[in-house]
């Protein structure tokens, strides 16, 4: 455990969380979504959970953002609140 | 590299001839690191699961920069299907084979009456079935879940 | 509304991270976590199913039954999306091959 590296991405997280609810453009809100999962599978790693990171990167940032933009892209772009 | 063009664009689908080089390219790389991620569990981090969504993912990046129809050509619905149900049920009938062998449910050793490896490499062999059994219904299952929900349940046009 | 949203999220974070004062250490060996069985799969594991990779031995055959419904998990959410959203077209002839 780094504290230093901890800090710096545990304050991206945040920032990616806030970003990714407060953003209108829902692709854009995934994109941030995949960003999260990678700066997650991070955190994994540098915890010494490898097997974890493994997993999140492939299916958070791989899998799951595809599926979200499939969905996105039959319905609308746009979040109404 | 003038063949390629002429078949894109014989097919007249997908979008840009540099994506879909660009994927050509990558897809028999990232299938062959999907296995070695199941092969190679018992060593290194990974295992059937995320084996199995890399190999998923793979025909998800076919789809993507081509058309649904010309990835459905590599791996057709039904025999995505197929696959799924193979998969679950090289889990569970592992696992019922070792009841019906003499031993708990799952329990590897058992299989020894089967095949003499010895009792401690059947449970690492076992892990190793169980695995391959895992990455083949996730990576199908992967494949579906895109397909289904990309050409909203018709399977023809894709995104 | 949205005063008493944030007012409910700062307390529910605020209490969180009051319990997670009560937690051993990171790493900690004297944790009940790391002394009940978890011990015996890091002796044992690689002498009695030949994996180096802890993580999969006891994914795969300590805890096989986890991982068994893990996967029955994933062949559902397929299924349940082929049942649900999957149609035929009725005008053209059948899509599958």
């Amino acid at each position: 455990m780094i504290w230093i590296l901890d800090l710096l991405i545990l304050s991206l997280l945040v920032i990616c969380a806030i970003a990714a609810i407060n953003i209108k453009d829902l692709l854009s809100a995934t994109i941030i979504f995949g960003v999260y999962s990678f700066l997650m599978c991070l955190l994994w790693a540098e915890m010494g959970a490898v097997d974890v990171a493994f997993t999140e990167a492939t299916v958070g940032a791989g899998i799951s953002t595809v599926l979200f933009i499939a969905a996105i892209l039959h319905t609308s772009r746009r979040s109404k609140d | 590299m003038k063949l390629l063009q002429e078949q894109t664009q014989k097919l007249k689908i997908g979008e840009s001839l540099i994506i879909q080089t660009a994927s050509r390219l990558l897809i028999p790389f990232i299938q062959l690191f999907g296995l070695y991620v199941i092969v190679h569990g018992h060593y290194s981090p990974g295992g059937g699961f995320q084996g199995g969504v890399i190999l998923g993912a793979s025909f998800v990046l076919l789809a993507l920069a081509f058309d649904q129809k010309f990835s459905m050509q590599y791996m057709s619905e039904k025999t995505s299907g197929l696959l799924a149900n193979t998969g679950a049920l090289i889990f569970v009938g592992t696992g019922t084979l070792c009841a019906i062998f003499g031993g708990l449910f799952l329990h590897y050793s058992a299989l020894d009456v089967l095949i003499p490896l010895g009792p401690i490499e059947w449970r690492s062999f076992g892990i190793f079935i169980v695995e391959v059994g895992v990455g083949l219904a996730v990576m199908s299952n992967m494949a579906i879940l895109f397909w289904v929900l990309g050409s909203n349940g018709e399977m023809d046009e894709g995104l | 509304m949205k005063a008493l949203a944030l007012f409910t999220t700062l307390v529910t974070g605020a209490v969180l991270l009051y319990g997670t004062m009560d937690f051993p250490a990171f790493g900690d060996p004297q944790s009940p976590a790391s002394t009940h069985i978890s011990a015996y799969f890091i002796e044992e594991a690689v002498h009695e199913t030949h994996v180096p990779n802890l993580v999969t031995a006891v994914l795969g055959d300590y805890r096989g039954y986890d991982t068994m419904f893990e996967t029955v998990v994933i062949y559902c959410a397929g299924l349940a999306v082929i049942s649900v959203l999957r149609r035929k077209k009725s005008d053209k002839e059948d899509s599958r091959s």
